[in-house]
């Protein structure tokens, strides 16, 4: 609404809005014509009139506009996204350069950004430590696996210099052979550690299939690697759709530069938040009609943040789906070897094994970030079964690419198949008993979890606890039991969850020992609500 | 089973990744046919790759008096555990302190960098491609002085979107950067209705080996003001200056303009050249434009510097004995290798630029050619390739404009190629074969340039 309106708007209150941006005064313009429109007033006057009067319309309108609403050019191409309280630059005191709009929107104060990023901070700025500060913010909201670092940290004292120095027998000289140009989506030797990469996929899959070093590409992460898949397989505007709830972190990850929308398909608590085909048919169906065109189905197996895996029969029928609808798949398996319940993992790349089906339209991405808690070494892959979107992501990965040394610990570290075959096993035994805990501590408080077979996390209901069955009650929920609880949990509409009152507890970054101070410190929260109600 | 074909992103798609020219190709012939002083002597030496190789023993020799810097151990305890957990998009703080003042250091401390205005990223690719992503949206134009680095092409434009229009230099003053060829470059960018976002300089210059003139600078300062816009100073050569003139750094010619000055100018930096790292892919931003350094640090999310690298590199950085040793004994042997290859080609009636930093000479060989045309210099580069077993590369892959210009890098091999490659050009000149075999010359190399770029490659600058 212009600033100009609001004096006609308190003279006539009951007089009803307009959908557009004109006001009073226009109103007594439009609706006389809208006789002549309606051609009542003959072909000529009903089709000329109109139009020099509208005309003449936006022309008293653009006048009278506040200047506030104008907004700058470089923002207008996507004004959908940028808030109307644009950069700081229009604030300030002196002309700033102007910024893109993709910088614009990201500089605005962190306050903005979503629950799940403004709780990693606040923990941040307070973390809890048993001794050195027990009245600390425990992080409950990171997924990051911290119950099995002590293993490979053994390794590393042991191997790690003849890993990283360790004689080259063909170059000879160390640091060189280590620090020199390398085709940048492997090292030097492309093929030793894209071969120990694939090696150890197939370990993490438990030996049901094996993967092919000459389709992987690596990356600094999975975060650019889900951004380098954005690019090749989809083009500006176009949409992901991704069953719900979903790992927040793919809102900034795909749609920031890329630019690709995401189209959630939500799931249920009554299906275990488990998608089905149908879901998928009919966000299909909604996202064309909105105008979206659909380039492929994202999805995560193990869930994030759920945790539960996609079945034989479902990974079929998405298989199928896609390939009816001409579109891609991609699969983020990047928990696949952090698995803690009966159920085995099936990874996409088995069921493609198995049958004769067109593989050239899925995608998968992993990583050591989660399975071999290496997340600060920055390993990623993009497995895919199309050589043109590996050619295109392989010169892509040149903007986001694994660092040399970290590449040579990695050849020397994956190569030593029987300390990784230990480790996965030793790491799912303790991921399991830890699960098990956090998952009966939290049923004392009556709070229970959604069925889950894999990840870090417990995908938990607290909607009893809130007070208002909304995404508002969430939020105030998440508030309390970071102020007052001082615990951080990753809210359910973080990760756009259409069911109030979920949240995601990770058990990774605790101790046995922290799990009473944890349920004591929820209780505060959860006995506070059960006492006012 | 029938498929209708999968589609593409129109990006990945398209050929803006640039890898088809013919920078790319000539590493692409010595891919397939690479010397080695033993097993393959009449192979083509590689001399398109800006790498310096020179001073590795200088690392090595503290890798070896500090082995634990590789053990993940800070005076006897494990910080591994840290470190396996970091993806802080903020940096090791200690590494980022040590990069700020290395930086300050090649810059004979004469300006200071805080570490909070740095952004680090996983090479200066792409911290060049950052800048771009938060200063100009799709279609936007950034003016860069020619020749520039091929690797622009693809770094600057593929996935920004972003246009680049050249500000054409001549030999005719050296090409140093003027106020009519900015203004010229400008007006061309609106005659294509672009909007200029930007000016992108390398200083020291790629392909150059010069360093910006104090008058240069103060142009370009004027000039970006005036137009409202930014500017990049590409600075990853700086520890290379091993001749007079100095490298002034932008950061330096701004010290006596105001704020607004400072947040339109944004140095890139990068360990790849000073060092000899490539590989490790380490680069960094440094700028005083808060918002600016806000959205990078949250892009640098897409490429992190591994934090094993980053506590390594800490160290090494901050051991303040080994960074000024290193930095004087690299600019030494830089300089030494230079006058080398130069001389060498003096000999042989070869003009180079001259040039006081870098990695490479910008060599003058228009009197070689047949004929005074890009296509001549085609020609005369093709034969450098296969005939004579080199590999340079050409001026029209830097966007020069004027034919017979090509880039010779002399800090990636050691004196007896070195020595090897100037026998070699010495008897393809003085045979008088620069002047040979002509007439089925384009069309083939049309075929050939074809049949090569089906085949995957490697890049660098």
């Amino acid at each position: 609404m212009t600033r100009g309106s609001d004096g006609e708007k308190r003279s006539r209150p009951h007089q009803p809005h307009p959908p557009s941006r004109s006001n009073g005064p226009a109103m007594r313009i439009v609706v006389p014509l809208q006789g002549v429109v309606q051609g009542r007033g003959g072909l000529v006057l009903g089709s000329l009139l109109p139009c020099a009067l509208f005309y003449f319309l936006q022309l008293y309108l653009k006048r009278h506009r506040s200047p506030k609403n104008d907004p700058s050019a470089s923002a207008s191409a996507s004004a959908s996204i940028i808030p109307r309280t644009l950069s700081r630059g229009q604030l300030s005191p002196r002309a700033q350069p102007p910024l893109s709009a993709r910088a614009a929107a990201l500089a605005r104060p962190d306050d903005d950004d979503s629950l799940y990023y403004a709780g990693l901070r606040r923990c941040a700025a307070d973390p809890y430590h048993p001794t050195r500060n027990p009245d600390g913010v425990i992080q409950l909201g990171l997924a990051e696996n911290q119950l099995s670092l002590d293993l490979v940290q053994e390794w590393l004292v042991k191997n790690a210099k003849e890993a990283l120095l360790g004689e080259d027998k063909e170059e000879g000289l160390n640091i060189r052979g280590l620090a020199t140009y390398q085709p940048f989506d492997g090292s030097i030797d492309l093929k030793m550690v894209t071969n120990a990469v694939a090696g150890f996929m197939g370990q993490v899959m438990r030996g049901s299939v094996s993967f092919n070093p000459s389709q992987i590409v690596l990356t600094s992460g999975a975060t650019p690697a889900i951004e380098i898949l954005s690019f090749c397989l989809a083009d500006t505007g176009n949409a992901f759709l991704v069953p719900s709830p979903y790992y927040p972190g793919w809102d900034r990850d795909i749609k920031w530069r890329s630019r690709v929308e995401l189209v959630p398909v939500p799931c249920r608590s009554t299906d275990n938040f488990s998608f089905s085909i149908a879901a998928l048919e009919r966000a299909y169906t909604q996202a064309k009609k909105r105008g979206l065109k659909v380039r492929a189905v994202l999805i995560s197996n193990p869930s994030n943040p759920v945790g539960n895996l996609v079945n034989k029969e479902t990974l079929y029928g998405l298989l199928e789906f896609v390939t009816e609808k001409n579109i891609h798949l991609i699969s983020d398996e990047i928990f696949a070897g952090s698995t803690h319940g009966k159920t085995k993992f099936v990874s996409v790349a088995e069921v493609l094994d198995a049958e004769a089906l067109d593989k050239s339209r899925v995608h998968i991405i992993y990583g050591l970030s989660k399975d071999l808690s290496l997340p600060g070494f920055r390993v990623g892959v993009i497995y895919s079964y199309n050589e043109n979107v590996l050619n295109a992501a392989s010169k892509l990965a040149r903007f986001s690419s694994v660092s040399a040394p970290t590449q040579r610990l990695l050849v020397s570290m994956l190569s030593d198949s029987m300390f990784i075959s230990e480790y996965l096993e030793t790491n799912r035994e303790r991921l399991q008993r830890m699960y098990r805990l956090f998952v009966d501590a939290l049923k004392q408080l009556g709070i229970e979890c959604a069925g889950s077979s894999g990840g870090f996390y417990c995908w938990v209901d607290m909607s009893k606890f809130i007070q208002s069955y909304s995404e508002k009650g969430e939020q105030k929920l998440w508030d309390k039991l970071l102020t007052i609880a001082k615990v951080n949990v990753t809210p359910g509409s973080s990760c756009h969850c259409i069911e109030p009152g979920w949240f995601r507890l990770c058990f990774t970054t605790s101790t046995e020992k922290d799990i009473p101070v944890v349920i004591q410190r929820i209780r505060k929260v959860t006995e506070s609500h059960r006492m006012s109600h | 089973m029938n498929c209708k074909q999968l589609l593409l992103s129109k990006k990945a798609a398209c050929n803006a990744h640039g890898e088809d020219s013919s920078y790319f190709l000539g590493w692409q012939e010595y891919e397939k046919n690479p010397y080695h002083p033993i097993t393959n002597p009449h192979g083509i030496i590689q001399m398109g790759l800006a790498e310096n190789q020179l001073s590795f023993d200088l690392i090595e020799s503290w890798l070896a008096r500090n082995p634990d810097s590789t053990a993940f151990k800070s005076e006897g305890v494990s910080v591994f555990r840290e470190l396996a957990l970091f993806q802080d998009y903020h940096g090791l703080p200690a590494f980022k302190h040590a990069m700020a003042e290395f930086m300050e250091e090649l810059r004979g401390n004469k300006v200071a960098f805080d570490p909070r205005k740095l952004v680090l990223t996983a090479g200066s690719t792409s911290a060049n491609e950052i800048l771009i992503f938060c200063l100009g949206e799709p279609g936007d134009a950034f003016l860069v002085p020619t020749p520039y680095y091929p690797g622009f092409d693809r770094d600057l434009k593929w996935r920004t979107g972003a246009e680049i229009i050249p500000i054409h230099c001549s030999s005719s003053n050296g090409f140093r950067i003027t106020k009519p060829a900015l203004e010229e470059a400008y007006h061309q960018a609106q005659q294509q209705k672009l909007r200029v976002k930007g000016v992108l300089v390398t200083n020291p210059s790629n392909p150059l080996g010069t360093t910006l003139a104090h008058r240069e600078l103060e142009t370009l300062i004027d000039f970006i003001v005036a137009k409202g816009i930014h500017l990049i100073s590409d600075e990853i050569y700086s520890g290379t200056n091993f001749d007079s003139p100095g490298f002034i750094s932008v950061a330096e010619a701004i010290t006596e303009r105001g704020e607004e000055v400072a947040d339109r100018v944004h140095i890139v930096y990068s360990l790849s050249k000073d060092l000899g790292l490539p590989g490790f892919r380490v680069g960094a931003i440094h700028s005083q434009n808060e918002a600016v350094v806000s959205t990078a640090t949250k892009m640098s999310s897409f490429g992190l510097i591994s934090s094993q690298t980053q506590y390594f590199l800490s160290l090494l950085l901050s051991d303040k004995e080994f960074t000024a040793n290193y930095i004087a004994e690299n600019k030494k042997r830089l300089r030494e290798r230079q006058k080398r290859l130069t001389e060498a080609l003096r000999t042989i009636g070869i003009s180079c630029l001259e040039s006081n930093a870098g990695l490479f000479c910008w060599v003058d060989m228009r009197h070689l050619l047949k004929t005074k045309t890009p296509e001549g210099e085609m020609e005369l580069w093709k034969r450098i390739v296969h005939d004579v077993g080199l590999n340079i590369s050409p001026g029209s892959s830097c966007h020069c404009n004027e034919p017979g210009w090509f880039r010779v890098c002399f800090a990636n091999m050691s004196e007896e190629t070195l020595d090897i490659s100037m026998e070699r050009l010495k008897s393809f000149v003085l045979s008088g074969d620069g002047r040979g075999k002509i007439g089925r010359g384009p069309r083939r190399l049309i075929k050939w340039v074809r049949a090569i770029s089906a085949f995957d490659r490697r890049s660098e600058r």
